[in-house]
């Protein structure tokens, strides 16, 4: 899996623009500026609360979406970068069959604990699935590093993707 | 009366207090009532017409699990299925519901008879409502999964059906009621997943920061890199050219009464817009003179310190330097730990909108009345116009028992008469505002006889707080294993002042106590020709409780507890035997021992190197936390959490250096906490002693950092004398 990572110029910004953006199937419109990271084109103007702030720099992955199919860091990620690439949060990931089987193996194994992390490590499981369906342990590990859970929950999420994946429930 | 109450909250939250908690069962009256066509019983319980049962959580919920275990407590004794309870987060109201925080491991212990005793209540009062409907006696009819049956007349009827009439009933003496035989618990002890567990996998708003409220504006600060000080001028003009900010607001000396802060606040339409005109702020800050504070001072402090007697004595018994002098083996060793940040993946926030002389906040606060009583002191207004609603918490740890963000945003939302504001700290600042787990030295000597018994421990703790006295989590607590446990002991310590704020970090003090003297402890046993949970054993001796010596001014039922040393015999026992330990262990393995927060924790870690890093490849941990794991399902997620974050303290780099007065980590990369790759397999063992059930966010921690620290020192034949472990 490719992590996409766009640094923004931190200090210039332009002029609000209206800008089209495809988000769970929906095409939506914002007026921002294009250097407003995705994240919080999300969060503000498009109220998709689901992908997270955590460090604002693309190190802890609680802001990860998908752009067509890939698991993007939101945070660093402007939105005149993103162009007409088909964005997928949290709240739209279960329309995909990968995304429900790993939705519902979260819900059943009962990941989270403060459940913080939990939309971007999802958002994560599901980009791996799709591109590798019966991950090896390594393989999960590589996919789902840039992901940090500060309570511990990996021995859950490890399951989880194993259980959404068909492969057994094992340690 | 309230100091006290404070100093005990202190107390419980260090390490845990002996308990002994009256229940208070407010009635309906006052309350908001359960929703559309429902009857509120008492404070936490509430019936709809189809049977639903809304049960109210009371406590913070941080991702240690309250928000399932205190309500299944209450729908246990309540005798209804647990799959008809709805939990719903009760607001801050200490009046209605007793203490509401999340720290110290203190919620299952607190709540284990309060909150059966809650469900209880509202069970009688349903029962005396259905007796007088039928005109039988109370003591005939008997109860199963919400509904109410008399078996003579073959009457049944759910509890809706009498809920309003319940509801008027009196509140029945907890004396009267009767609780469950533990044998017939249907929902304690079964595994139940978090209520909220749906509402996070579909990315529902919940937490603090998902806080959205109509015509709401946002808000960052920048504070000064070096903590404390002060703001001499600033230039807001290019943050106010920014197209959104609306306002830029000095704040001075808020936050906490500890370590209050100056900062600049800017409000705009969006937070990305006010983060982006943070950065151009010219702000301009008197350091007054905190520069001087950095690791290299503060380890020359130590070391000066180390070369003289303890400023002060916290324990001493018999004689430890004589025993020292005709000691046939002498041990001695100093160890040392870095501070710590907690580092919560939510970063510090929180929601205000202040009018009129009242306030209203939406607050993700570990301790949420103490941060309502400081936003009141701020505003100048009484308690009872502040009202705090509990968010989720994207978690804990520790940071937010201080709620110095709840006055930060309130000061901010003054600002902006009837305006809700939104505070999130960046990264960086979230850092910087943080406080701190204390940093440490330790001396340490030890005297072993001819025989390998251990005949005296002394140690000379260096930690930090103010005027002499040590600051949060960095106290040197007077029943220290094992001076607790021999003929002669002496513990002091000395206190170093510094600009670096301290807080509980899970399981304050001992996740550091813990490391050192189980990392000495197994350099004395190795002299002594054993193992360390053999020698641990022997040191132990027979089972008794020891009783620590009183501190003086803290009142009896807050003293610290009594150490069971069978208790701990028992899991070290349990857990050598699930590890197979042998008398001369592989190499790599460690073992660490500790009791906190009324836990008893034992730890084996196998560390191997791969690649040229370690890496911990296996875990095993046995625990006594009494008769009963309520929620066995969060009970194991409550312990490999710790584990996880206990391996992060020592491998991996997990330090916050302090250079020029400034702590030296402003985002993950510098900060390397643990991630899925460094996760081993963990086998979990509980042992089940006859003991009210007490706490499992923290206990399981202390024990481990020990563990592969000394797994490390096995495996690579050099003792681990400091966090973290470099090569």
């Amino acid at each position: 899996m490719r992590i996409v990572q766009m640094q923004m110029n931190k200090t210039v910004r332009g002029d609000p623009m209206p800008t089209m953006l495809k988000v769970n199937g929906t095409s939506r419109q914002v007026d921002v500026p294009g250097e407003k990271p995705l994240l919080w084109v999300l969060r503000e103007d498009l109220g998709y609360l689901g992908p997270k702030f955590g460090c604002g720099a693309g190190l802890c992955g609680a802001c990860t979406v998908h752009l067509d199919g890939q698991a993007i860091r939101s945070c660093i990620t402007p939105i005149n970068a993103v162009g007409e690439g088909a964005i997928t949060t949290i709240e739209g990931v279960a329309a995909s069959a990968v995304g429900k089987r790993v939705s519902d193996a979260w819900v059943d194994i009962d990941v989270p604990q403060c459940g913080y992390c939990q939309a971007g490590q999802i958002m994560s499981a599901v980009a791996l699935l799709e591109s590798n369906p019966a991950p090896s342990d390594s393989d999960i590990d590589a996919a789902m590093a840039g992901n940090l859970c500060r309570c511990g929950t990996y021995h859950r999420i490890r399951d989880a993707i194993k259980q959404a994946a068909g492969g057994a429930n094992a340690r | 009366m309230l100091a006290d109450r404070r100093l005990a909250l202190k107390a419980m939250l260090a390490a845990g207090g002996t308990l002994a908690f009256d229940i208070q069962i407010a009635g309906a009256q006052g309350a908001k009532p359960g929703g559309a066509a429902s009857a509120r019983i008492n404070a936490y319980v509430a019936i709809a017409a189809d049977n639903t049962v809304t049960i109210t959580s009371k406590n913070p919920e941080i991702g240690q699990g309250v928000k399932a275990m205190l309500p299944m407590l209450i729908a246990e004794e309540l005798d209804v299925a647990w799959g008809s309870v709805k939990v719903e987060q009760a607001v801050a109201d200490q009046s209605r519901f007793g203490e509401q925080f999340a720290g110290g491991s203190m919620s299952t212990p607190m709540n284990w008879m309060p909150m059966r005793q809650a469900g209880a209540t509202a069970r009688a009062m349903i029962v005396a409502a259905a007796a007088k409907q039928w005109g039988v006696p109370a003591a005939d009819i008997t109860t199963s999964a919400g509904e109410v049956i008399h078996a003579a007349s073959k009457r049944r009827a759910p509890y809706a059906a009498l809920a309003a009439a319940a509801a008027k009933e009196a509140v029945p003496d907890v004396a009267s009621l009767k609780l469950k035989d533990p044998a017939s618990f249907t929902i304690i002890g079964k595994p139940v997943p978090g209520p909220d567990t749906p509402a996070i996998v579909a990315g529902k708003p919940l937490f603090g920061v998902d806080t959205v409220l109509p015509g709401m504006v946002h808000a960052a600060l920048l504070t000064a890199p070096v903590r404390g000080a002060t703001l001499k001028s600033h230039d807001a003009a290019k943050a106010l050219a920014l197209p959104g900010v609306r306002k830029v607001v000095p704040l001075r000396q808020l936050g906490h009464d500890d370590a209050p802060v100056d900062a600049l606040a800017v409000m705009a339409d969006s937070w990305w817009t006010a983060s982006e005109a943070r950065k151009l702020l010219d702000a301009q800050w008197d350091n007054g003179g905190r520069e001087k504070h950095s690791d290299a001072t503060f380890a020359a402090a130590a070391k000066a310190a180390f070369a003289g007697a303890p400023a002060a004595s916290v324990r001493k018994e018999g004689d430890a330097a004589a025993a020292l002098a005709k000691a046939a083996k002498v041990v001695s060793a100093e160890y040392s730990y870095p501070f710590l940040a907690h580092a919560t993946l939510e970063p510090q926030n929180c929601t205000a909108q202040v009018k009129d002389g009242k306030a209203e906040l939406w607050a993700p606060s570990q301790m949420p009345d103490e941060g309502k009583g400081m936003v009141a002191k701020a505003l100048g207004v009484a308690p009872d116009a502040v009202t705090v609603n509990l968010t989720r918490i994207g978690g804990g740890f520790g940071r937010r028992l201080q709620s110095d963000f709840m006055v930060l945003v309130a000061m901010i939302a003054r600002e902006v008469p009837g305006v809700p504001v939104k505070l999130i700290l960046e990264r960086e600042e979230d850092f910087r505002l943080d406080f701190f787990r204390p940093a440490g030295f330790h001396k340490f000597d030890a005297a072993l006889d001819a025989q390998g018994k251990l005949t005296a421990f002394r140690t000379h703790l260096v930690t930090f707080g103010a005027k002499g006295q040590p600051g949060r989590g960095g106290e040197l607590p007077n029943d220290l294993v094992p001076a607790n446990l021999v003929p002669n002991a002496d513990l002091g310590m000395t206190v170093l002042d510094s600009n670096v704020p301290l807080g509980w970090l899970r399981a304050p003090g001992s996740n550091a106590l813990a490391y050192a003297t189980q990392a000495f402890l197994d350099e004395v046993a190795a002299a002594a020709g054993k193992t360390l949970p053999a020698f641990m054993l022997d040191v132990l001796g027979e089972a008794r409780a020891v009783v620590p010596p009183k501190i003086p001014g803290v009142p009896d039922i807050f003293q610290p507890p009594p150490f069971d040393t069978g208790r701990a015999a028992g899991v070290i026992r349990e857990v050598m035997k699930n590890a197979a330990w042998q008398e001369k262990p592989a190499k790599g393995r460690g073992f660490g021992f500790y009791f906190s927060h009324l836990g008893y924790f034992a730890v084996v870690a196998d560390v191997a190197e791969a690649d040229g890093a370690l890496r911990v490849t296996k875990m095993w941990v046995a625990g006594d936390i009494g008769s009963t794991v309520i929620n066995p399902m969060n009970a194991e997620q409550q312990i490999r959490g710790s584990m996880i974050e206990g391996i992060g303290h020592v491998i991996g780099g997990l330090k916050v250096p302090v250079e020029g007065g400034q702590v030296q980590v402003a985002n993950f990369d510098a900060y390397p906490l643990p991630r899925i790759d460094v996760v081993p397999p963990i086998e979990i063992a509980m042992v089940r002693t006859d003991n009210p059930p007490t706490g499992l966010g923290e206990p399981a921690l202390p024990p481990v950092v020990a563990a592969v620290a000394n797994a490390i020192s096995s495996l690579t034949g050099k003792r681990v004398r400091s966090l973290p472990y470099q090569a």
